[in-house]
C-alpha cells in the first residue's frame, strides 16, 4: 500500500498544479480547494509554502469522529470515504490534526485518497508516493504512519 | 465558470456598495483586454481626468483563466496619470485564479472612499474596510499587516500600493502578491486617488469541469508542451535576464542612460551571474508550472558588529537593465538593493530607474544639482540611488514630484529633453533599433510586450517601413488575443491560434474558437478607439534625439528610416479604427 508524502516541500513554487490536478482528475472540478492536497503560503510568500494533505494517520482521528461510518480506515494509513453515508456534519475536518480535510460551502468533505495522480504535475518533484512497510496490519500506536 | 455572459462586480467606494452585473459580449471580445476595453467604454469618462472619482479601475480575466496552464494573468485597465489616456497594465501572481474562483470575470472599482480603505471580495464576500493606519506605510510593512486583514493564505491575492501610489505618482505600480506587479503607467496612483490601499481577492468557489471528452486530453497536451519540452526553458532556467549578455553582445543593451549599447562592465549583472550568485529560489504564478519568478537575496549590515538583515527581491531583465546597466551599477547585489527600495516605495522599477538615469546625466551636464536631487546622483553610486528612490516614491520636493509624473515632464521644465529615454513612457530594456523604438513609442501600452519589434530588429535586415509596420500591427493582433484569454505572453510560442481554438472548443466556447481572427481584430480596434478617444494623437509622437544617436551591431541608427516608421505606424493606427 502506498501513501502520498510531501518530502520536498522546500522546493514548492506555489503553482498549485497539484491541487488543480487533484480537483480536475479525482473530483472532476475546477478548484484549488476541493482537492486532497492544498497549498498555502506559510506566513507570506517570502517564507515558502506548505501542503495541507492527509498524513495517513493510522488509526485516523477523522474515522473515529465520523458519526455515520462514512469514514473508514485505509490499510497503510489514511481513510476511505463513502460520500453516500456522509451527512455533511463536518466533524471529520474538525478532528483532523493537520487541517487536511476541506469542507466546501455545503460541508462536503474532500480528503486525499492517496492515489498519487497529483504527483506527476509537480514541476519540482516535491511529492512522492511511498510504500508503507507492513501496511497490511493496522498499527496500534497511532499517529502518522 | 464557463458561461456566455460576463459576470462582473462593480463596486462603488463612495457608498461601499457593489452590484453584480451580467453583460453580453463574450463572442465579440472574449475577456481580458477585450472585456476591459468594453468595460471602459461603459464605465469610463474619456473627457474627465484620470483622477476623477467616476473613473473606473478595471481588473479582468479571460475565458481560459484557470482552465489551462499559464492562463494566469490579469489585465488592469484605467485612465493613466502618465498621459491621461486609456491604458492597460498586466500582472501575474495569484489575482487571475483568485478572480476566477471569486466567480468574477471582472472587478470594476468606481468612486472614492472617504477614508483610506481596502476592499475584500470573494465568491460569497464583499467588504470595504477602513484602514487609515496603513496610509503612508510602505509596500512591505503594509503587506505584513494586510495578511491579517485578508484571510486565506495561498488562495487569496493581495494587490497593494505604497507611498508612490498614495502620492499620485505616474510611476506608481500596484504590487501583486509581493513579487509581481501591474507596474507601468501609474495604476498605483489610480488606487491612491480612490483612497484604496489594497484589494484582497478570495478565490473560494468551485466549478464543475466542462462536460467534454477533449478537455482532459488537451489540458494534458498543453501541460506536457510547457513542462516536458524546451519551449519554456528560457524562463525556467536563467529567466528573462538571459537577455542582458545577449543584448550587450549585439550592442543593443541600454547602458548609462543610453550613452552606450555595450560595455564589458555589465559582466557582473548578467542573468548567468545573478543565477550563480544571487538567486535564492523560484516562485510561480498560480496555475503556472513554469515558475519563472526569480527571487534573489540581498543582505544589509545594520550594525558594526556582524548583524544583518536580508531581503528577498524578485528580478527580471527589465528591472536589471533599468537600475543596473542604465545607472552603471555593476554588481548584482547592488542592483537588487536598488530594486528593493523601488519596490518598497511602490514604484515601477523600470520607469524609476530610467528616470534616475536621465537625472544623473542632467546632473553631469549641470542642468540640475543637489538642490533638486537632494542626494548627489552619479552613475555607479548605489547608495545615492537607493536614497533617490525614497525621494521619488515619497515625492519629497518639487523636482521629484515633477519627475514622478514622467521624465519628459521634468525635462520640459529643467531641460535635457534630447537625452530623456522616453518612448511613450520610460524605455524598456531593448536598444535593438528603429522598429523597436517605433513600436514602444506608438504601441498601445508603450510596452516591449505590445509587439515583437525588438525581435524584428534583430532578425530583419531590410529597411521597408510598410513591411515593418505591417508586422507590428499583425503581431499586436496576435498578442491581444492572448491577453484576452488571459495567457501569459511567455507562452506565446505554445499557444498558437490552433491550440487556442482547441482549448476554447474543449471548454465550450465554440464561436470564439471559430472566429479568432475577427474577434482579435475587434478587440484591437476597441482598445485603440478608447486610446484615441482619451486623447492619443499618434501623429504627434516624437522620439528623443538620444535614440537616433545609438549604434548597434547593425550599425548607426537610420534617422530617415526611423522617422518613416513613426509616420507609417501612426497612419496604420488611424486605419485600424476606421
Amino acid at each position: 500500500m502506498k501513501i502520498l508524502t510531501t518530502p520536498r516541500m522546500e522546493r514548492c513554487i506555489g503553482c498549485h498544479s497539484c491541487s488543480l490536478a487533484c480537483a480536475r482528475l479525482v473530483h472532476k472540478n475546477l478548484s484549488w480547494d476541493t482537492a486532497g492536497i492544498r497549498i498555502a503560503s506559510s506566513g507570506g510568500l517570502s517564507t515558502g509554502f506548505e501542503a495541507r494533505t492527509c498524513v495517513a494517520c493510522d488509526p485516523a482521528p477523522c474515522v473515529r469522529a465520523c458519526p455515520t461510518g462514512a469514514y473508514s480506515q485505509r490499510k497503510g494509513g489514511g481513510v476511505v470515504v463513502r460520500k453516500n453515508l456522509c451527512i455533511r456534519c463536518g466533524e471529520c475536518a474538525r478532528a483532523c490534526p493537520v487541517d487536511a480535510i476541506y469542507l466546501d460551502a455545503t460541508t462536503e468533505p474532500f480528503v486525499c485518497i492517496h492515489c498519487g495522480r497529483c504527483v506527476p504535475f509537480c514541476p519540482h518533484d516535491c511529492l512522492e508516493m511511498k510504500d508503507v512497510p507492513g501496511s497490511g496490519a493496522v498499527t496500534t500506536e497511532g499517529g502518522a504512519a | 465558470m464557463i458561461r456566455e455572459k460576463f459576470r462582473i462586480l462593480t463596486l462603488d467606494l463612495s457608498s461601499g456598495h457593489g452590484s453584480i452585473v451580467t453583460m453580453d459580449g463574450r463572442d465579440a471580445v472574449a475577456g481580458g483586454s477585450g472585456l476591459a476595453s468594453v468595460l471602459f467604454t461603459r464605465y469610463g469618462h474619456p473627457e474627465k481626468p484620470w483622477n476623477d472619482p467616476d473613473q473606473p479601475l478595471i481588473f479582468a480575466i479571460g475565458p481560459l483563466t484557470g482552465y489551462f496552464p499559464l492562463m494566469s494573468k490579469t489585465v488592469c485597465a484605467f485612465k493613466s496619470p502618465y498621459h491621461d489616456q486609456y491604458t492597460e497594465s498586466h500582472a501575474g501572481g495569484r489575482s487571475a485564479l483568485a478572480l476566477r474562483f471569486a466567480d468574477l470575470d471582472a472587478l470594476v472599482v468606481l468612486g472614492k472612499a472617504t477614508r483610506p480603505s481596502c476592499v475584500i471580495v470573494g465568491s460569497r464576500h464583499l467588504e470595504v474596510k477602513e484602514v487609515p493606519y496603513l496610509w503612508g506605510k510602505d509596500v512591505f510593512e503594509s503587506g505584513k499587516m494586510l495578511r491579517d486583514v485578508f484571510k486565506g493564505e495561498g488562495h487569496r491575492s493581495i494587490l497593494r500600493i505604497g507611498p508612490a501610489g498614495e502620492n499620485g505618482s505616474a510611476m506608481a505600480g500596484i504590487n501583486a502578491d509581493s513579487y509581481r506587479h501591474f507596474g507601468r503607467l501609474g495604476g498605483g496612483a489610480v488606487m491612491g486617488t480612490k483612497n484604496l490601499k489594497a484589494i484582497g481577492i478570495k478565490g473560494d468557489a468551485t466549478f464543475q469541469l466542462p462536460d467534454s471528452k477533449d478537455y482532459p486530453r488537451i489540458f494534458q497536451d498543453v501541460y506536457t508542451k510547457l513542462t516536458d519540452t524546451d519551449m519554456m526553458s528560457k524562463y525556467h532556467d536563467i529567466g528573462t535576464p538571459i537577455n542582458m549578455a545577449i543584448l550587450n553582445e549585439t550592442k543593443m543593451l541600454p547602458i548609462r542612460n543610453l550613452q552606450r549599447t555595450s560595455d564589458p562592465g555589465i559582466s557582473n549583472i548578467t542573468g548567468e551571474k545573478f543565477a550563480d550568485l544571487a538567486l535564492l529560489r523560484n516562485a510561480a504564478c498560480a496555475g503556472c508550472p513554469v515558475g519563472c519568478i526569480h527571487i534573489g537575496f540581498e543582505r544589509e549590515r545594520f550594525q558594526k558588529e556582524h548583524r544583518y538583515i536580508y531581503r528577498q527581491v524578485s528580478y527580471d531583465h527589465e528591472p536589471i537593465f533599468a537600475v543596473g546597466s542604465m545607472l552603471s551599477i555593476e554588481d548584482c547585489f547592488s542592483v537588487l538593493a536598488i530594486i528593493d527600495m523601488a519596490e518598497k516605495m511602490g514604484l515601477d522599477v523600470m520607469s524609476a530607474g530610467v528616470a534616475l538615469a536621465w537625472a544623473t546625466e542632467a546632473t553631469e551636464k549641470g542642468i540640475i544639482s543637489e538642490k533638486e536631487t537632494v542626494v548627489r546622483l552619479s552613475f555607479g553610486d548605489t547608495e545615492g540611488y537607493k536614497e533617490a528612490m525614497v525621494h521619488l516614491g515619497r515625492g519629497t520636493n518639487e523636482f521629484y514630484r515633477l519627475m514622478a509624473q514622467g521624465t519628459l515632464k521634468a525635462a520640459e521644465h529643467y531641460g535635457g529633453k534630447d537625452y530623456a529615454c522616453v518612448l511613450g513612457q520610460e524605455m524598456a530594456g531593448y536598444a535593438t533599433g528603429e522598429v523597436y523604438f517605433t513600436s514602444q513609442a506608438l504601441g498601445f501600452r508603450h510596452s516591449h510586450l505590445d509587439s515583437a519589434g525588438y525581435s524584428y530588429d534583430q532578425k530583419e535586415t531590410s529597411k521597408d517601413a510598410s513591411k515593418a509596420v505591417d508586422f507590428l500591427i499583425k503581431d499586436e493582433q496576435g498578442r491581444v488575443l492572448l491577453t484576452s484569454m488571459v495567457a501569459c505572453l511567455f507562452a506565446r510560442g505554445v499557444y498558437t491560434d490552433q491550440l487556442l481554438a482547441a482549448c476554447l472548443r474543449a471548454v465550450g466556447y465554440d464561436f470564439l474558437a471559430e472566429n479568432l481572427g475577427p474577434v482579435s481584430r475587434n478587440i484591437q480596434q476597441i482598445r485603440w478607439k478608447n486610446r484615441l478617444a482619451t486623447g492619443f494623437v499618434p501623429e504627434k509622437v516624437t522620439i528623443p534625439k538620444r535614440f537616433y544617436e545609438i549604434t548597434t551591431v547593425k550599425g548607426p541608427m537610420d534617422s530617415v528610416f526611423l522617422s518613416g516608421l513613426v509616420a507609417e505606424y501612426a497612419k496604420a493606427i488611424r486605419n485600424l479604427v476606421q
